[in-house]
């Protein structure tokens, strides 16, 4: 008896993952074989390493499959019973490693949220049930009131895992003790950080976690009718979930009379269109409402106030995906895992500079040089780590001398930049921090709501600023507009999005200020990034006119024939860099 | 009464009201922008910003309630530099081209900036969007000066339930606009001005006309004969610094003559024509079973709007022309012939309260009656760029023989007014009496939406009247739902009627918030209709002898080809 | 461009049997316009004129809130829509330089449509293949570890085939 999981998260997906699945199936049903389930499941983690094949029970890990690899693995490993080599995965050292649990990518990890993704087929509910799926549905209503489900969350000290960390249990009793006929709870799946995927991974790899969660969240506050708002890019996470809410509605778990108690819940789903504002949670409500995402005045809360004026909880993928376990193994058991203030695990995207690109999930508290070095694998090119970014648009830079800093809510907030949903990209030391800045800043200018003024305009013209630095026009004073803008923005903005959007600048400005102020006085980018500050030239003397930069250029700006010494005409040239890497003579620079 | 405490000040306030109104109460004016009481209460411009003990960050004064014990500081250095630099930012994005602006010395951005000494803005930028939106006869709308309050877009949303204009876009990009970006020309904009009236800069402004007056006052050819509408004169003194409600008619009549005018005359007596007819055709309907109920068409927003929105119901509306039309008919005819001038060579300008009656002028069914219309802030302009001292002019009296009125005429320029007049005519026409009750309590005042019941010869006319185009849309859809059976419904566009309208003085929203405006100016009115001998249109002796000269039967020949027009379906977007 | 439109009573079909699906209620104007944008690739303004009868809704509402969100489109896209990802994985990795030769090649900006109808051009962020960073895609294939290069390649291709 063996499985053949097939990853087919999105990340796999793109590099054609379900034509491996196809081709499995096919291959299995063609030759025959017995016993041998082809599993199509949500996201590894590994995503750099994929399309990822899984043969359990040995567990061996295949990487980078082909789908014209199934044929081979098919014959040697399910028919022959020997490992296929050459597609297994190699650690940084270069050694060919054969199981999942032998990665050094999984060992530091600890899988509580991402326990069900990679390992069940997310589109089969008796997969999730044979996982203990709906059995803490089920102990809540049939063995506790509202209050004590209430209780245990607020022991278990989860917070909410969305950015700002607000104890779950809290929100829990807040939206239980306000008063209204109508109750409803939402599910804010419109993640938007630009370089995170983690609720998009547990809705592609383990949906009906949430499902679940939502229950007997509704439950414990009195809701009968939930929300998951999910972004419409997210094509499989939707259609996932839809498939999860079907199935859980035939088997009469959602529905009216939840097993056989007076307890009713309905669930649908709404599309966001693309607007990272509608994260915010009473943006979200508007959109939900069917107008422009423009957050609202808080108070009044949407534990009072929310959909359409009635109490509504709102909390987001990943903390209902912790709700279920805290539920079956106890608070007590909860509170073993994290820190004294930050209990449970978080999960982080993995990105950037870093060998081991993906998703991590470890337990709150681990420090960034364990995740980058150990987890991540390290910095690809033998490069030095330059910073970190967690929390995306809204978080900050943290720097190398930081790397041992556990990571929680309250020690990444002390260091200039948050939690955020789990973005963390890894930088090395040939990006330009100030040119980072411009990038979060440009991507807030554009997703900023429009609604009150300090983020409007304000973001636009620290924007402006940055742009100015980067070209190299900007000046001493504009530094100082810069931090003044900062304050106005971060105390004077309406919501989240804007009071944390100078965190970027701020974070680098704390850290990185020498490079403002090498770009601005020196007109100087050190990391050779802004493009008006850096010249690509070719050296003369080492220069042996092979050619191979023009022939590269996608531009045609090398200049030079036959066995001439090459120059580059710097109006054409876009700095793409690509010569640099195709010279054999590293004549340019 | 709940106790708390603002800038150190110990002060008891009722329950269940704003940060900033218990500031007021104590004679602190925290600074607002965005803020339109009852109108927009959105938060969005940060100028109100305070702090308050326990509350993280700052606290939006405008619409956080106080609550027992709270301890709130309007005036921290902290405060100020927020509010400060925030209001750096929005000049930043703002066209400051103030000494060229039409509200120079009017705009709440201007006083904003002096109150906080602004001297020096460190964070210039990039303007979004410039564009100038000129195409229709009314109405300018200048990107460039926006500041994104959106103010204009709830009194065209919320109040008058049109929406004609909002935001679209996002980020910076996001601007005040209509579909498609189109003119408001092209959309299903009224031209009731509201937006203008609570724009706080010159984003929204009327398209002035006063250059094509002293084009023709030059002209020695043509006899120049201007008209002021009803409300004009109980505003026209708030442009010069006098209170609120004060009623300016002598002085406005000097100081048209001297702004050299031929003659002077008023519109109240074109209002007193539209009772002769409007009355009549009243009596006309009910006698012949004709379609009921009647609706008023003085409005030019009103008409348009109903053309757009509601073309089945156009045989509803009255087809008499509005008064200042009707007196340019009667001028550019019966006095044209009088004072033996060729119509061709007599221009008559209009001074209105509103800037659709701009519209309305060009509409191809007015034929010419009238040739320019002006806003009573136009001639207030006039007045002051002729070196006028207002305040110092001694009364004089409208040209005759059009400067006779009655005080039917006199209350066409507030929400009721119209019914009121019409009444006084028809219960005498119908009862063929000199009936003396001639006060209708129950159509004035300032509700919306006022219903009555009135018997005149024992039969019972069931009666409305509506202000503001939100509540006309309501009366429509109770007629459409077949829930009324109304027999004469008085509607106007502008909340409280052309006393209110959209060329009117421009009241900021600070002295918004602790004057009541329209019953100052109602007031006024209801003043010189009580004052006048004659308060009934048919008694009007000049009439009297206009339709037995000349005019004949109200609304049969001559008189029903100069006094009466038609509509038509118009398309809300072209 | 011509608006795809058939002529049941000037209604279009398709509008007809997606209104029916919800209540005439404010609320779910988002919901219907990713129905209209998923169907015709762009919001067209007839659907807009349908939507507003239906529900009752000032045009300039509607139109507020296509402008807002920016899955929705008002121009139909290119018949091969380039989108490439400015996520902040492939920004580490230099997507910002694909995008400024994509902005030169084509010679439109993201949200742009070429003249000739062939190329469209978009910013996403992150479509969730952090692993093959910087990425693009071409009518939602991935092209992993991209370059300025590859992108040409591409665009080479597509040109070339369209011959």
């Amino acid at each position: 008896m063996k499985d053949i999981l097939v990853c087919n998260g999105t990340g796999c997906t793109s590099s054609k993952s379900p034509k491996i699945l196809e081709n499995f199936k096919r291959i299995i049903k063609e030759k025959d074989i017995k016993d041998v389930s082809v599993i199509r499941t949500g996201c590894f983690g590994l995503c750099a390493k994929g399309p990822v094949v899984i043969i359990r029970p040995e567990n061996t890990f295949y990487a980078k499959v082909k789908p014209e690899d199934c044929e081979e693995i098919v014959q040697k490993h399910i028919i022959e019973g020997e490992v296929v080599q050459r597609l297994l995965c190699k650690d940084v050292d270069g050694n060919l490693v054969e199981k999942l649990d032998d990665l050094d990518f999984y060992k530091k990890q600890k899988r509580v949220v991402l326990k069900n993704c990679g390992k069940i087929d997310p589109e089969n509910i008796d997969d999730y049930i044979a996982q203990d799926g709906y059995k803490a549905l089920e102990k809540v209503l049939k063995e506790m009131t509202p209050d004590e489900v209430i209780e245990e969350i607020t022991k278990s000290g989860l917070r909410g895992r969305g950015g700002a960390g607000f104890p779950t249990g809290k929100k829990w009793s807040f939206t239980k003790m306000a008063e209204g006929k109508q109750k409803y709870v939402v599910c804010n799946a419109d993640e938007g950080d630009p370089g995170a995927f983690m609720d998009r991974s547990i809705l592609e790899g383990d949906p009906h976690s949430v499902v679940e969660a939502m229950m007997i969240a509704g439950y414990a506050v009195g809701a009968d009718k939930g929300y998951i708002y999910v972004r419409a890019e997210y094509p499989i996470a939707v259609h996932r979930f839809q498939i999860a809410i079907n199935q859980a509605k035939e088997k009469g778990i959602l529905g009216e009379k939840i097993f056989g108690t007076d307890f009713n819940f309905e669930l649908n789903i709404r599309l966001g269109a693309g607007a990272f504002v509608c994260g915010e949670e009473t943006a979200l409500l508007e959109s939900i409402e069917g107008r422009r995402g423009q957050p609202r005045l808080k108070p009044p809360f949407p534990a009072n106030k929310g959909l359409w004026g009635c109490p509504t909880l709102i909390n987001n993928v990943e903390t209902y995906a912790n709700i279920t376990q805290i539920i079956l193994k106890g608070a007590d058991w909860y509170n073993t895992i994290g820190t004294e203030k930050s209990k449970g695990t978080k999960v982080f995207a993995l990105g950037g500079d870093v060998n081991n690109i993906g998703l991590v999930e470890v337990p709150i508290g681990t420090t960034l040089r364990e995740i980058v070095y150990e987890i991540g694998g390290g910095i690809p090119n033998n490069r030095g780590f330059k910073a970190a970014q967690t929390g995306g648009p809204s978080g900050g830079c943290i720097p190398e001398e930081y790397l041992d800093t556990p990571i929680d809510y309250e020690s990444l907030k002390e260091i200039g930049s948050m939690m955020g949903s789990g973005g963390l990209i890894v930088m090395d030391d040939s990006k330009c921090m100030v040119n980072l800045a411009k990038f979060y800043l440009g991507f807030t200018v554009s997703e900023s709501c429009g609604k009150c003024n300090p983020c409007r305009i304000g973001t636009k013209r620290m924007y402006e600023i940055l742009e100015k630095l980067t070209n190299g026009e900007g000046t001493l004073e504009d530094i100082e507009s810069l931090e003044k803008l900062c304050t106005t923005v971060s105390t004077a903005s309406v919501c989240g999005l804007g009071q944390s959007a100078p965190n970027p600048v701020i974070s680098t400005l704390k850290y990185f200020k020498e490079e403002y102020i090498e770009h601005a006085v020196d007109k100087k980018c050190r990391a050779n990034e802004c493009k008006a500050l850096t010249k690509i030239q070719i050296d003369q003397e080492k220069c042996r006119g092979c050619g191979l930069c023009q022939k590269n250029c996608p531009v045609e700006a090398i200049k030079g024939e036959g066995r001439e010494k090459r120059y580059i005409d710097q109006d054409k040239c876009i700095k793409c860099r690509t010569c640099l890497s195709k010279c054999p003579f590293k004549a340019i620079g | 009464m709940i106790n708390i405490i603002i800038d150190g000040i110990k002060a008891q306030v009722p329950e269940n009201i704003t940060v900033l109104e218990a500031a007021k109460m104590v004679g602190i004016e925290i600074p607002t922008l965005c803020f339109l009481k009852d109108i927009n209460e959105v938060g969005d411009c940060r100028m109100c910003l305070v702090e308050i003990e326990g509350a993280r960050g700052f606290v939006t004064s405008c619409i956080q309630k106080v609550e027992e014990g709270m301890v709130i500081r309007t005036n921290t250095e902290k405060v100020n530099e927020a509010r400060k630099n925030v209001l750096k930012l929005i000049l930043s994005a703002h066209e400051k081209k103030c000494l060229s602006c039409v509200r120079n010395g009017n705009c709440e951005l201007q006083s904003l900036a002096m109150k906080f000494g602004i001297t020096d803005i460190e964070f210039e930028g990039e303007i979004v969007n410039k564009t100038v939106d000129d195409k229709s006869p009314s109405i300018v709308r200048n990107s460039a000066k926006c500041v994104l309050c959106r103010r204009c877009v709830s009194t065209c949303k919320k109040i008058q339930d049109i929406g004609a204009i909002d935001c679209v876009n996002r980020g910076f990009e996001s601007a005040i606009s209509t579909f498609e970006n189109k003119s408001l020309n092209d959309v299903n904009c009224t031209f009731c001005g509201q937006c203008i009236q609570n724009c706080p800069t010159a984003a929204l402004h009327e398209k002035e006309n006063i250059d094509d007056v002293y084009e023709k006052l030059k002209d020695e050819n043509t006899i120049v004969l201007v008209q002021t509408a009803p409300a004009v004169r109980v505003a026209l003194g708030e442009e010069f610094g006098m209170p609120i409600g004060t009623n300016v008619e002598g002085k406005m009549v000097t100081a048209l003559k001297r702004l050299g005018f031929d003659k002077v005359f008023d519109t109240n007596t074109g209002a007193d024509f539209t009772i002769m007819e409007e009355a009549t055709e009243f009596v006309n309907r009910v006698k012949n079973e004709k379609i009921m109920p009647m609706i008023t068409s003085c409005c030019p927003a009103w008409v348009r709007f109903i053309e757009m929105e509601y073309p089945e119901y156009l045989q509803h509306l009255s087809s008499c022309k509005s008064p200042h039309e009707m007196l340019g008919a009667v001028l550019k005819s019966y006095y044209a012939e009088k004072i033996n001038v060729d119509p061709r060579n007599i221009c008559v300008v209009s001074v209105m309260p509103c800037i659709a009656k701009k519209f309305e002028r060009q509409r191809p069914e007015m034929e010419k009656d009238v040739d320019i219309v002006i806003t009573t802030r136009e001639l207030a302009k006039m007045i002051k760029q002729a070196n006028i001292s207002f305040e110092d002019l001694s009364d004089s009296e409208f040209d005759s023989p059009m400067g006779e009125a009655t005080g039917a005429g006199a209350i066409f320029g507030t929400t009721g007014g119209v019914m009121e007049a019409a009444l006084r005519t028809a219960q005498d026409l119908l009862t063929g009496e000199d009936l003396k009750e001639i006060e209708f309590e129950d159509v004035r005042g300032e509700k919306g939406i006022k219903e009555a019941n009135v018997v005149i010869n024992d039969r019972e006319f069931k009666i409305a009247v509506a202000s503001g185009l939100g509540n006309a849309r309501k009366i429509m859809e109770k007629i459409k739902a077949g829930n009324v059976d109304y027999d004469f419904i008085e509607i106007m566009a502008c909340p409280g009627g052309c006393i209110m309208g959209g060329g009117q003085p421009i009241k900021s929203s600070k002295i918004r918030r602790s004057v009541d405006v329209r019953k100052l100016r109602a007031d006024a009115i209801y003043t010189i209709d009580e004052k006048k001998q004659i308060r009934k249109s048919h008694e009007n002796p000049v009439l009297k002898s206009i339709y037995s000269e000349y005019l004949g039967t109200p609304n049969e020949n001559l008189a029903h080809k100069l006094l009466h027009t038609e509509y038509r379906k118009r398309e809300k977007y072209n | 461009m011509e608006e795809i439109k058939c002529n049941c009573n000037g209604k279009d079909k398709y509008m007809a049997e997606l209104l029916e699906k919800f209540t005439p209620e404010k609320d779910n104007l988002i919901q219907i316009l990713n129905g209209v944008q998923e169907h015709y690739g762009y919001i067209p303004k007839h659907a807009q004129q349908e939507i507003s009868e239906y529900l009752k809704m000032p045009m300039a509402e509607i139109y507020g809130v296509v402008t807002f969100y920016s899955r929705f489109t008002l121009k139909p896209k290119g018949k091969y829509n380039i989108a490439i990802c400015l996520g902040t994985a492939c920004f580490v990795k230099g997507s910002e330089k694909i995008m400024d030769r994509a902005k030169e090649r084509l010679k439109i900006k993201p949200g742009e449509t070429t003249s000739d109808g062939m190329f469209s051009l978009e910013e996403t962020r992150c479509v969730g293949a952090c692993g093959l960073a910087p990425v693009f895609t071409v009518n939602g294939e991935v092209y992993g570890s991209a370059t300025v290069q590859k992108l040409d390649q591409v665009i080479d291709e597509i040109y070339l085939k369209n011959k």
